[in-house]
């Protein structure tokens, strides 16, 4: 059998902040497959005009009713054209694609720290985890911006927003929290997705308080499934460094493997 | 329905069929190998290899433009060494030819890898003289006639394979850089390469890609890319294989009409993976529609206004 695009259709669309559209489409393959961390590879129109697909991380999965959710802020054509769509209408899916997060019950007390609209994967990833004792922090611009609030808040008690300039929850950034959290309350591993300065500096804090953390990468990427080569990152090797792929090596990598240049 | 006869003979070598993935686009076959059958394609021309490895360029590698994408790998492979060992054999699984594309800094570079993959079991070698990606060599060898003539010659004497040598659009007469390349002992040609284009983002004002310039290819360039086949078809004897934008079977016809012996498929794999195959499938219902028993019967035969 080999792998294929799905023509899916949308089954839920609602504009959940200004510029951010929640989307569910129906597909039982990517339902059936899709792991927390992976992503979907979308054609947003047909035709020439947006010519790429556009990665877009799986917010969560319905697996009784087959459907899929995701998130996407409207940035530029592709997404522009996306949020065009109605339910009823049909999109070209390739997915899911990519690693996702590494879940393994030795991880008793997790913590899952997300920016902006990289806080999307972490909700299939928060409900995929089954230790009680996760602790989750949410970082946005500010309060108009704050969403999944309440879907975060069913399924994991210790929530806490931040905000940028403090309009709703914590003022300031998630990786405070997470320091403030580190220096009295150790936990075991650090998942994250986000901008790429909040990734470094919750690398850089995991580092400090010798936390495995896995790290969900973004890169304007080709194909998706590893040929193109043009989504590259810099991963450690044993000597030096090279340039892996984001679509295909990742999205997820570990912390301690990912090198962000100055 | 009747039988349709796909195969083609580029340079000694017989194709099933005129569908090639274009270098750069395709990798080494193996992730198209999950979406299609890859004993479906008449070749697989794979990414393009340089003597030692390369990193490539720093991210990011690709931008988007009107019909079309811009993009800067600057050539990441695990060099030709590596893909002899450990490619060719994954490959050879299959019945589709193997081509392997070269770049070099150096005409010596050039004729170590011809010399090598001579005695492996690729059936064609690409030779890049038209890469915009990377700082020496690439595009700098297919732009000048004279040079473009002297390492064809040189790298001929060092290849036992067909050689196929793959044009620059980024040139002001392609007929010239033809006609040196098939008389320094080219086999076959194959264009184009990509054009070289810039993207700039207004917010931030730079260009999107790293390398700031880059390669443009999709449906945007296939204008160029048809009147360039054309143009060389009439003046070279050697087969073309034709590239720039092929989307669909009709857009490969445009080609084969114009004077290509085969069509390369390049961005639209990026796009759909199981690309190629409809390009092939409309290819071939263009043959059943206008009942054309073989494919060479359409090839060069535009008629000129």
């Amino acid at each position: 059998m080999y792998k294929q695009n799905y023509l899916s259709k949308i089954s839920y669309k609602k504009e959940i902040v200004p510029g951010i559209f929640d989307m569910r489409v129906v597909c039982k393959e990517i339902a059936q497959q899709a792991k927390p961390g992976q992503f979907l590879n979308i054609k947003c129109c047909e035709g020439l005009t947006a010519i790429l697909r556009r990665p877009i991380s799986i917010c969560d999965i319905d697996t009784k009713n087959q459907e899929i959710r995701f998130i996407f802020q409207v940035k530029g054509n592709g997404t522009k054209l996306l949020a065009l769509k109605k339910v009823g209408d049909n999109i070209d899916i390739l997915g899911p694609l990519g690693n996702g997060y590494y879940i393994n019950d030795q991880y008793t007390n997790p913590l899952l720290v997300g920016g902006g609209i990289g806080v999307f994967p972490l909700l299939m990833l928060i409900k995929s985890i089954s230790s009680q004792n996760s602790t989750v922090y949410l970082g946005f611009k500010n309060k108009e911006m704050v969403v999944l609030e309440k879907d975060f808040h069913k399924v994991c008690s210790n929530l806490q927003i931040a905000t940028d300039d403090g309009s709703y929850g914590h003022k300031g950034y998630v990786t405070q929290l997470m320091e403030k959290k580190l220096q009295k309350d150790p936990v075991d591993i650090v998942y994250a997705c986000g901008p790429e300065p909040m990734l470094r500096l919750v690398n850089n804090t995991c580092k400090k308080y010798n936390i495995p953390c896995q790290i969900s990468l973004e890169q304007r990427m080709g194909c998706g499934i590893g040929a193109c080569l043009v989504c590259a990152c810099k991963i450690k090797t044993t000597q030096d460094w090279e340039y892996k792929h984001v679509c295909k090596d990742g999205p997820v990598f570990w912390g301690n493997e990912v090198i962000f240049d100055d | 329905m009747t039988e349709i006869n796909m195969k083609i003979n580029i340079a000694g070598v017989e194709w099933n069929n005129p569908v090639v993935t274009a270098s750069g686009t395709f990798g080494f076959g193996r992730e198209y190998g999950e979406y299609i059958d890859l004993n479906k394609l008449g070749a697989i021309c794979v990414k393009g290899l340089t003597l030692a490895p390369r990193q490539g360029n720093q991210p990011p590698r690709i931008a988007e433009t009107p019909a079309g994408i811009l993009n800067s790998v600057g050539l990441q492979n695990p060099g030709v060494k590596y893909f002899v060992e450990h490619e060719i054999p994954f490959l050879k699984k299959y019945t589709s030819k193997i081509i392997a594309n070269i770049s070099g800094n150096t005409v010596e570079e050039y004729c170590s890898m011809a010399e090598l993959l001579s005695d492996s079991d690729v059936d064609l070698i690409e030779m890049n003289i038209s890469c915009p990606n990377i700082k020496e060599g690439g595009v700098a060898f297919g732009t000048n006639a004279r040079t473009v003539n002297s390492i064809t010659r040189e790298v001929k004497k060092h290849c036992k394979k067909a050689l196929m040598v793959k044009l620059s659009p980024n040139v002001t007469d392609i007929k010239e850089i033809a006609k040196a390349a098939e008389d320094g002992g080219a086999d076959a040609l194959s264009l184009i390469n990509t054009l070289l284009g810039m993207v700039i983002d207004i917010n931030t004002r730079r260009p999107i890609l790293a390398n700031n310039v880059g390669g443009l290819s999709g449906p945007a360039i296939k204008p160029v890319a048809v009147r360039m086949v054309w143009q060389v078809a009439s003046v070279v004897n050697i087969p073309i294989i034709g590239m720039g934008g092929i989307m669909t079977g009709e857009d490969a016809v445009e080609f084969l009409l114009a004077g290509a012996s085969a069509v390369a498929v390049g961005t639209a794999n990026l796009i759909d993976p199981t690309a190629c195959m409809k390009v092939l499938e409309g290819l071939e219902n263009y043959m059943y529609r206008n009942n054309i028993k073989d494919i060479k019967e359409i090839i060069g035969k535009v008629e000129i206004n």
